[in-house]
């Protein structure tokens, strides 16, 4: 590659000489501007993203013949009930913790799971076994959400939740958040082990030298040296569980509960998109509005923690070398 | 530190370090064994509803007559935009970042918003393409769109796009802009900048440079990420869904404007009906699936493999 290079590098320079240098320097202000260009598209994504959101939001909570409906009272309601009886009920509050229950068992799955894994594959595993072992998660990682979700309804809940008691129906938020912490599994496993793999050998020699047992240097060196990684790691894992939508779609249920209990069914905010999006809901009336408020509320959350991930990442990397 | 070798003894401090051992390799065995329980209950599930008619039939309302012709076309249609679309800007975007930006405020920000972008839900990324694509955000009326071409042609385009194959693969390259970008991003890091310094010591323009110095030595590692970005594409539902991709179809896409459905959602749609049969045509679609998916990263591998020597630097 190195030869190819040389061998472009001195094209470059016998036709650089014969080309008017004008000419060339017009061209090269063009393709940087175009350049310019392309690369606002993705900041102009982020500018459209909210603005369509706050827009349409704001419809929803301007509706005309809708006077209860307001800012306060759509975060701080108990009841979610957009489509049933004469008197619609819109407070988010069922879909949060539905949402939050899903996450929570999700991350109780996969975190202490990947992290382990993680401390495996970076500090036990030999080479090959870290090889393979690698190419398994990556092919985790590849499988559509889609099929977590058709896991969870013919697999995680008949055959793992359902002997175990009675009380699981078809749809729960335990199989679904258990297949939810399947997705994520990879996301926390690599990332922490990429910045466990990042801790210098030096930091670990020195713990050896020392006496430490491999559990030593692991618990009090390693992980602690990787921390910001690894935290920013389970933060990232954790927003991929709130904004995960084909999973719960297929096997949370439908029935937006305030409910702790893991075994009833509960709607998550993506879910409820789903439903709106897919149903027969009419394009103005106030339950199709409703579903940007809950995609308003969702991005607000998701954004926060990418920026807590991204601040944590920041402020408590630990430099070496 | 202090407290390391001290006090407690060693009989204890060896048995916390087998026990490590045994969670370690406990959680290691308990990842993979999620993912063979779950190759192999889809591959139970579904292996005996694949056939030769089942790759080119349409859906149907019966299960054993159902098809997915028209998703494995959809997918086919919507993934090929994508591609156009966001490979390249997601390279230009690179390299204008790592190679034209000056350390500034501006390019910090544009990295912050990017590395955002990734963690947005892609079902966020579906309300944005329904407003922009699908409804040219109101600017023109659905019923009276401005068309361009014959509407039974290939040629054919209307504004806005509505639930079109078109709008499908722009929300999905929307969807993997930011994943394409940082993979582009990291291939550009990798090349030495002894390259670059000689290439513009011998007088080149800085575009001269990239285009024949830094592309060249980056694209086996930029392939790799375009085709990973690609897989994350494919299997891509939830945003297909608020654009308005079909649960049933019977029709393969004609032009850009035709309706269109992805295997993803024609899983979703037959997994989420009560009855066993449509489970197990759903298991034989995923494993179509996933074998598209396994070839996507033979593909990336092979291109590792073959194309990616080492540079010196």
């Amino acid at each position: 590659m190195t030869a190819v290079a040389a061998r472009n590098a001195a094209e470059i320079s016998q036709r650089g000489r014969l080309r008017h240098v004008g000419i060339r320097q017009c061209t090269e202000g063009i393709i940087e501007w175009s350049l310019w260009g392309l690369t606002m598209l993705s900041v102009l994504t982020t500018v459209a993203i909210i603005a369509v959101l706050v827009w349409e939001s704001t419809g929803f909570f301007t509706m005309a013949g809708h006077d209860d409906v307001t800012v306060w009272s759509f975060l701080t309601g108990t009841t979610w009930s957009p489509l049933l009886g004469a008197e619609p009920a819109f407070g988010i509050l069922p879909l949060v913790t539905g949402t939050l229950l899903v996450t929570a068992i999700a991350g109780a799955f996969a975190i202490p799971v990947g992290l382990l894994t993680a401390v495996y594959l970076s500090e036990y595993a030999s080479p090959s076994t870290r090889g393979w072992l690698k190419s398994a998660l990556e092919i985790l990682a590849g499988v559509p959400t889609v099929v977590y979700g058709f896991f969870a309804l013919t697999f995680i809940t008949p055959y793992l939740l359902q002997p175990l008691s009675e009380s699981f129906g078809t749809y729960n938020a335990m199989g679904a958040g258990i297949a939810v912490g399947i997705m994520i599994l990879p996301i926390v496993c690599s990332l922490s082990e990429d910045s466990l793999r990042a801790v210098p050998q030096s930091l670990r020699d020195g713990a050896y030298a020392l006496g430490s047992t491999k559990f030593d240097v692991t618990a009090k060196v390693v992980v602690p040296a990787g921390l910001s990684g690894v935290i920013a790691a389970f933060l990232l894992a954790l927003t991929r569980a709130i904004g995960e939508t084909m999973i719960v779609a297929l096997a949370a249920g439908g029935l937006a509960q305030l409910t702790a209990n893991p075994s009833q069914q509960v709607q998550t905010m993506t879910a409820y998109m789903v439903q709106i999006f897919l149903g027969d809901a009419p394009a103005n009336g106030i339950e199709y509005r409703s579903s940007y408020a809950v995609a308003m509320t969702l991005f607000a959350l998701t954004f926060a923690m990418t920026w807590a991930g991204a601040i944590v990442l920041k402020r408590y990397r630990e430099e070496y070398e | 530190m202090t407290t390391i070798g001290q006090e407690i003894p060693i009989a204890t401090r060896r048995r916390k370090d087998k026990l490590m051992l045994a969670a370690c390799l406990g959680a290691t065995t308990l990842a993979v064994t999620v993912l063979s329980v779950l190759l192999l209950s889809i591959f139970v599930q579904g292996a005996s509803s694949l056939s030769w008619s089942f790759l080119t039939s349409f859906a149907s309302r019966k299960p054993a007559q159902a098809g997915i012709l028209s998703p494995l076309m959809g997918s086919l249609w919507v993934c090929a935009i994508c591609a156009l679309v966001a490979i390249p800007v997601g390279i230009a975007t690179a390299i204008y970042l790592e190679e034209y930006a000056r350390r500034s405020r501006l390019r910090n920000f544009i990295q912050l918003n990017i590395s955002n972008l990734s963690g947005v839900p892609s079902i966020v990324y579906g309300i944005l393409a329904l407003a922009a694509f699908g409804r040219c955000f109101g600017a023109i009326s659905a019923d009276d769109p401005l068309s361009l071409g014959d509407p039974d042609g290939f040629f054919y385009l209307q504004l806005p796009f509505g639930r079109s194959v078109l709008a499908g693969g722009l929300t999905l390259s929307l969807v993997i802009l930011p994943i394409m970008i940082i993979a582009a991003q990291e291939a550009l890091r990798a090349v030495p900048p002894s390259l670059r310094q000689a290439a513009l010591a011998l007088g080149s323009t800085r575009w001269q440079m990239v285009w024949k110095v830094t592309l060249p030595s980056a694209m086996p590692t930029m392939m790799t990420g375009a085709i990973l970005s690609m897989s994350r594409a494919i299997g891509e539902a939830a945003p297909l869904l608020v654009v308005g991709g079909v649960l049933l179809l019977f029709s393969v896409p004609e032009n850009l404007m035709s309706d269109f459905t992805v295997l993803p959602l024609q899983i979703y749609n037959w997994a989420g009906r009560p009855q066993a049969e449509f489970h197990k045509i759903a298991a034989a679609a995923i494993i179509v699936q996933l074998a598209v998916l396994l070839a996507f990263n033979a593909v990336a591998i092979i291109i590792r493999r073959k194309l990616q020597r080492p540079l010196q630097s």
